[in-house]
């Protein structure tokens, strides 16, 4: 397959990335680990002029945690170190199993999370359990550093809150606490190489009653983006979650959608599993107690 | 056009070569290098034909650019093979009937190579894992399976 003419950069630092974006405008494109860029671009969807590879820029591929501060992943970390990592996995588990799901063995040790989030496809697997997690992007430009939460980064379809000459440097999520669960469920007609139907995050808070004090649900590949559910978190806050309660915050996510028919599902078989797999997470999330 | 001169490790020799940015890696495997093992199905990511490793990881070689491996240690399929040695994973493939037309062999062989060198004992689920992103349309998997399992079992053993 024939790809179109440009010119391949590999800047040292994201410095030098930031430069370059600024100097080349529109006609250039970030790219981290391209697995999503490259196959734009044999479709005819994407041509730039310029491919600002990110990849030989050093120290920007760790995963740092601290108890206080929370997890930090850099913006070329590959999505592979991130579900094999042991913090992620005890701390994190809806992050780890979100990016396991995602494509094949062979994209996840190119890609990146922040590739993924940047995209922005309103069914990216990882981008749901951001969401419940509460994570917030460092993003870097000419004018410097500035955080922005997730639940803002996405302003449309495909429209992302980053201005002209800014790049994504890294995701942080906060630290979660011992009466903090979460998981991460989809709905794929096969594991790999598949984008899911529905996919729904949930984080849940019990008290040491086992009532639920705060509850954040994430709905990805219904709407333009992903979207949180305020109508069914709400149904958990102040109840102990039993299977009926988890049916109804099922319910009450329906009405926070508006999914789309395309070849994979209808729309309205996408909304019935909306509500089954609200009810799957909410109770999976509880099962982690 | 942009024509440059790339420096890398290919299966263990450092390497120059003359690519051309809008080259995939796979176009410069195959076409340049001219090392026809890494084979070329779907060019977008899905069948794993192409699967090479980047500094000992497996990738697609169809969602890389040539570009990208300046400087960095290429293996494919052609540098499995030690000293005209079959690997065992190789062996173990074709002692188990792991093949049929072929096709996707060098593609499931980098992907259970990648695996071994991280994993040495995998359970089955790894290991169907491992080769999610390789597609069979002959085999029907079970036989490749058992040979990667049978593989690490025997690389276990000699060490
Ligand atoms: S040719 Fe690369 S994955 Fe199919
Ligand atoms: S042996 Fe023919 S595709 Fe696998």
């Amino acid at each position: 397959m024939i790809l179109p003419e440009f010119k391949y950069l590999a800047p040292g630092s994201a410095e030098e990335a930031i430069g370059l974006l600024v100097q080349y405008g529109e006609k250039a494109k970030l790219m981290a680990g391209g697995t999503d860029l490259i196959n734009y671009m044999k479709d005819g969807i994407l041509a730039p002029e310029v491919i600002i590879g990110l990849k030989e820029i050093k120290g920007m591929d760790q995963i740092v945690y601290d108890e206080e501060k929370g997890l930090t992943i850099g913006a070329l970390t590959k999505l592979i170190d991130i579900e094999r990592s042991d913090v992620v996995k005890e701390n994190y588990p809806a992050l780890a199993e979100a990016v396991h799901l995602i494509a094949s063995t062979q994209i996840r040790n190119k890609g990146t999370l922040t590739g993924n989030v940047c995209n922005a496809s309103p069914s990216a697997d990882s981008v749901s359990a951001l969401f419940v997690y509460g994570a917030s992007l460092t993003v870097k430009g000419p004018e410097g550093e500035r955080v922005i939460p997730i639940g803002d980064f996405y302003q449309g379809f495909k429209k992302l809150a980053l201005k002209p000459g800014e790049m994504v440097i890294s995701i942080t999520l906060p630290p979660v606490k011992e009466n903090e669960k979460a998981a991460y469920l989809a709905h794929t007609v096969r594991k790999a190489m598949d984008l899911a139907i529905v996919g729904v995050a949930a984080k849940i808070t019990l008290d040491e009653n086992g009532v639920c004090t705060d509850a954040k649900i994430a709905l990805g590949a219904v709407a333009i983006s992903c979207v949180r559910t305020p109508q069914a978190e709400s149904v958990l806050i102040g109840r102990k979650i039993t299977p009926e309660i988890a049916e109804i915050a099922g319910r009450e996510a329906m009405k926070d959608c508006k999914p789309i028919s395309d070849v994979r599902a209808s729309a309205e078989y996408r909304h019935d599993m909306v509500r089954v797999f609200t009810r799957r997470a909410v109770l999976a999330a509880a099962d982690r107690f | 056009m942009s024509k440059r001169i790339i420096s890398f490790v290919l299966n263990g020799d450092p390497t120059d070569a003359v690519i051309e940015d809008n080259m995939s890696l796979l176009d410069f495997i195959r076409d340049t290098l001219g090392l026809t093992g890494t084979k070329k199905g779907c060019e977008q990511g899905e069948c794993g034909a192409c699967t090479v490793m980047l500094d000992g990881r497996p990738i697609n070689s169809c969602m890389a650019f040539a570009a990208e491996i300046e400087g960095h240690e290429l293996t494919t399929i052609e540098g499995i093979a030690k000293g005209g040695q079959l690997s065992v994973v190789q062996k173990k493939f074709i002692e188990k009937w792991a093949l049929q037309c072929g096709f996707c062999t060098p593609g499931m062989i980098m992907s259970a190579t990648a695996l071994l060198s991280v994993n040495p004992d995998p359970t089955e689920e790894e290991i169907r894992v491992a080769i999610e992103g390789n597609l069979c349309r002959c085999t029907g998997y079970a036989k490749i399976v058992e040979a990667i399992g049978e593989a690490a079992k025997a690389i276990r053993e000699v060490q």
